[in-house]
């Protein structure tokens, strides 16, 4: 019991913030909403998977990816090449020139399918590659760059190089990738059509219950003494490193985790939103997950999903209202963050929450108001007798 | 005192017959001309425009939704559609194609309108698509594109692969002696798909040749290779398709290399005014596109249409191709819409599948919607002058659309 309480959820205060965000997500939201704004959080919330994981990564291990989008279109890629397959039944693409291979395959000439494409035919296939390709891949990029020691800058500048590398190659591949254009038309999952609306019923649950299980997952693990290990690691190095520790192995590790956690975000953004594009993989989709990181506090696990959430909604509304101006607007909303609250909304939270919660207990908000106002007076006063 | 009494009385009874001849003829409430629950009262139905406002997409596609605005304008000015104004519900597609489908299930889900004018690449259309498919929504698609496509809940104003190549290609081969061709696109799905239809028509129908085919990523600048080729195999023809900012470099970097029109014939397909403002006319001089629509054409239909696109977006704006074609998609809708007498989805596809609709007025000339959903429509071939302005050469008789080519895949 105490191993739940503590390390799961995180003591007292983890526990009112994760009752909280739950009873937000499975009850607020789903009775509040309809089901078009419902499936758009859904979304939202596969986001908030490679936000999370970038509180494990960047937040406690210091170590600042800005390639998480390799990993969530990684995950994302490999559950719509099923769905793909799925919906290329021999039946279903009858006017092509080869039947029963994806329509863009078609189209660039490809007669067979490749055999890369072959495992998955196979859900349970799929669901390993969606774990199995973002670990093999994370652990070469890791490998070979940790224990080079390299890190800091040049480790953010060299994943945003792969993002880059793996889009280009993903657009000039179209044949195999579907290009720019993605993979499209998504319809069913084993029969199940993943367009309706019980449907996506559903799939908003699962991810819903998925995200809780990846931060229970990331609170045990920062609660550990890996999770310590990784604090020490960020602040000191070289002394973890002196004290006997191999560094490069743990962050090897939380970097792969950060990439399978961001890897199932993107599979269930592709069985929500029903379909996959290499504009999810680049460079711009990572630094936004950088930025819900830093708007919801990058040193928890709570504040980035509602930061995920709040930049996710902020972009909706502006550019659903004003779509001339909305990107100065989140701009705006950006640099406000940044210079007002630098450890985002958590950090905001932590400030003042407490402060608010006395204040709601003992009354103290009404004796600071009423202080506020007389200071003011005070102030005030000489200005006006002059 | 008196006198402003009656005339004002005068007006209250002009009005009130206006209003009861108007209710006569338009009797036709909200409920009979939907029946699908769309945003229709009996006032106002609306439509979406979706086009990019931001991102790199919004320097092409600000013209396409400009022209859509002027025609939904020009319309309502005429007193609508079944008696209805036209209101405009606009959303951002940000150069982003999950925000285009999005944005799409927002007009038609939470917005219920009748017609969605948008979309300009091949990628946002295709990631709309099932969203409409799924609604049941119509979208009218204005750019020119790859074919291989036919959808229930699209209109395609613009032309498709075969229509727009194999007149171009019959003409250079016969005005300009062409045998050899060197293919060059941007490495997408419309550039590949055309340069495989163009392939087969040089090879099995002109007797010539490609002696090269080169493909650059989107965005690309660097076309050094390219042209080196280019000179080594000097080829009697360039033909290409490449798109968006890649042109400026592509064209500037020919023009550097001593390639022009002086010595070489180059055919593009994705040049139209709109690229040339940023190219510039003197790095294009003397070479030809291929497009339905040019802004010079002269015929009355075509200067009002310059005109009153002017006078409400501006002295410098320029029109092409899929500007003028994103034009005809409200006419067309409204076309259709009245031959139905509903604004409901399956009756207005049901129309302009089977009734023949056609736009004699249309600034490009007379078109006509084919069962296929694409239009009938003429190419024409135009050289460009140093002021950014072409000159059409050539025009081809009415051409049927057909995006299954038959020995073309």
């Amino acid at each position: 019991m105490n191993f739940i309480y503590d390390r799961l959820l995180g003591g007292k205060n983890g526990m009112i913030g994760i009752a909280i965000l739950a009873a937000l997500i499975f009850i607020v939201l789903p009775i509040g909403l309809d089901l078009f704004r419902l499936n758009m959080v859904g979304k939202y919330l596969t986001y908030a998977f490679a936000a999370v994981s970038l509180v494990l990564l960047w937040g406690y291990g210091g170590i600042l990816s800005l390639g998480q989008g390799i990993f969530f279109g990684l995950g994302g890629y490999s559950m719509a090449m099923f769905l793909k397959l799925e919906a290329s039944s021999p039946e279903n693409t009858a006017i092509q020139s080869t039947p029963g291979i994806p329509d863009f395959m078609d189209w660039n000439q490809l007669t067979e399918l490749p055999w890369f494409w072959q495992p998955f035919d196979n859900f349970g296939i799929t669901l390993i590659a969606v774990i199995l390709v973002p670990t093999v891949f994370a652990f070469i990029i890791g490998y070979s760059m940790f224990k080079r020691r390299v890190g800091g800058v040049y480790f953010a500048i060299i994943t945003q190089i792969i993002a880059v590398i793996l889009t280009v190659l993903i657009v000039g591949q179209q044949g195999y990738t579907g290009g720019i254009n993605g993979i499209t038309d998504l319809r069913t999952l084993h029969g199940w059509d993943i367009r309706t609306d019980s449907a996506k019923y559903i799939l908003y649950f699962i991810n819903a219950i998925l995200l809780f299980a990846v931060i229970f997952l990331s609170r045990y693990i920062l609660t550990s003494k890996f999770g310590r290990l990784l604090l020490a690691m960020k602040d000191k190095e070289d002394r973890v490193r002196f004290s006997g520790y191999d560094v490069s192995n743990f962050k090897i590790f939380v970097f792969v985790l950060s990439a399978v956690i961001s890897s199932i975000g993107g599979a269930m953004f592709t069985l929500q939103v029903g379909f996959m594009s290499p504009s999810f993989v680049g460079i711009v989709p990572s630094i936004e997950m950088v930025i819900f990181a830093a708007v919801g506090g990058r040193m928890s696990l709570i504040g980035v999903v509602y930061g995920t959430l709040l930049v996710n909604y902020g972009k909706t509304v502006f550019s659903e209202t004003l779509p001339e101006v909305w990107l100065f607007l989140m701009g705006g909303l950006f640099i406000a963050v940044v210079m007002f609250f630098p450890n985002g909304l958590a950090g905001l939270w932590e400030k003042h929450g407490n402060k608010l919660t006395a204040c709601i207990k003992n009354r103290q908000c009404v004796i600071a108001v009423k202080a506020f106002i007389e200071n003011k007076r005070a102030k005030k006063a000489p200005a006006t007798s002059e | 005192m008196k006198s402003r009494f009656t005339l004002s009385k005068l007006g209250n009874v002009v009005g009130l017959a206006l209003g009861l001849t108007m209710a006569v003829n338009m009797n036709v409430s909200a409920a009979s001309v939907n029946t699908t629950g769309l945003a229709v009262t009996d006032k106002v139905v609306k439509v979406g425009i979706l086009h990019s406002l931001t991102g790199t997409m919004a320097i092409s596609e600000t013209g396409a939704q400009e022209a859509e605005k002027l025609a939904i304008k020009q319309i309502n000015d005429m007193g609508g559609i079944l008696g209805r104004q036209i209101e405009v519900i606009q959303e951002d597609g940000a150069s982003d194609w999950p925000t285009f489908a999005e944005k799409s299930r927002k007009l038609l889900v939470k917005d219920k309108v009748a017609a969605v004018f948008g979309c300009w690449t091949s990628a946002s259309r295709k990631a709309a698509l099932p969203v409409f498919e799924k609604e049941n929504g119509l979208l009218y698609y204005p750019t020119f594109y790859e074919g291989l496509e036919q959808s229930h809940n699209v209109i395609y104003t613009g032309q498709e692969a075969t229509q727009q190549i194999l007149a171009g290609l019959d003409w250079v081969a016969k005005e300009k002696k062409a045998k050899t061709f060197y293919l060059i696109g941007s490495d997408y799905i419309w550039p590949r798909t055309t340069m495989k239809i163009a392939r087969k028509h040089i090879e099995n129908v002109l007797g010539g040749k490609v002696v090269g085919e080169d493909y650059k990523p989107l965005g690309n600048t660097q076309f050094g290779s390219t042209i080196n080729k280019i000179r080594l195999k000097k080829p009697d023809v360039i033909y290409a398709a490449v798109v968006g900012g890649s042109n400026v470099a592509w064209f500037k970097q020919l023009k550097a290399a001593g390639i022009t029109s002086k010595k070489q014939t180059l055919l593009t397909l994705s040049v139209t005014e709109d690229e040339v403002l940023g190219i510039g006319g003197e790095n294009l001089e003397g070479f030809y596109s291929v497009m339905k629509y040019f802004q010079s054409q002269d015929n009355e239909n075509n200067k009002a249409f310059v005109k009153a696109f002017k006078e409400m977006w501006g002295d410098d704006s320029v029109m092409g191709d899929v500007t003028q074609a994103a034009y005809l998609g409200p006419w067309l809708w409204k076309a259709a819409v009245e031959k139905a007498g509903s604004f409901d989805v399956d009756k207005v596809v049901k129309v302009s599948e089977t009734a023949g609709i056609e736009l004699k007025q249309a600034p490009e000339g007379y078109v006509k919607l084919h069962p296929n959903h694409h239009l009938w429509s003429k190419t024409r071939v135009a050289k460009w002058n140093k002021d950014g302005q072409a000159t059409v050469v050539f025009e081809s008789d009415l051409i049927e659309p057909n995006p299954f080519p038959k020995g073309y895949q």
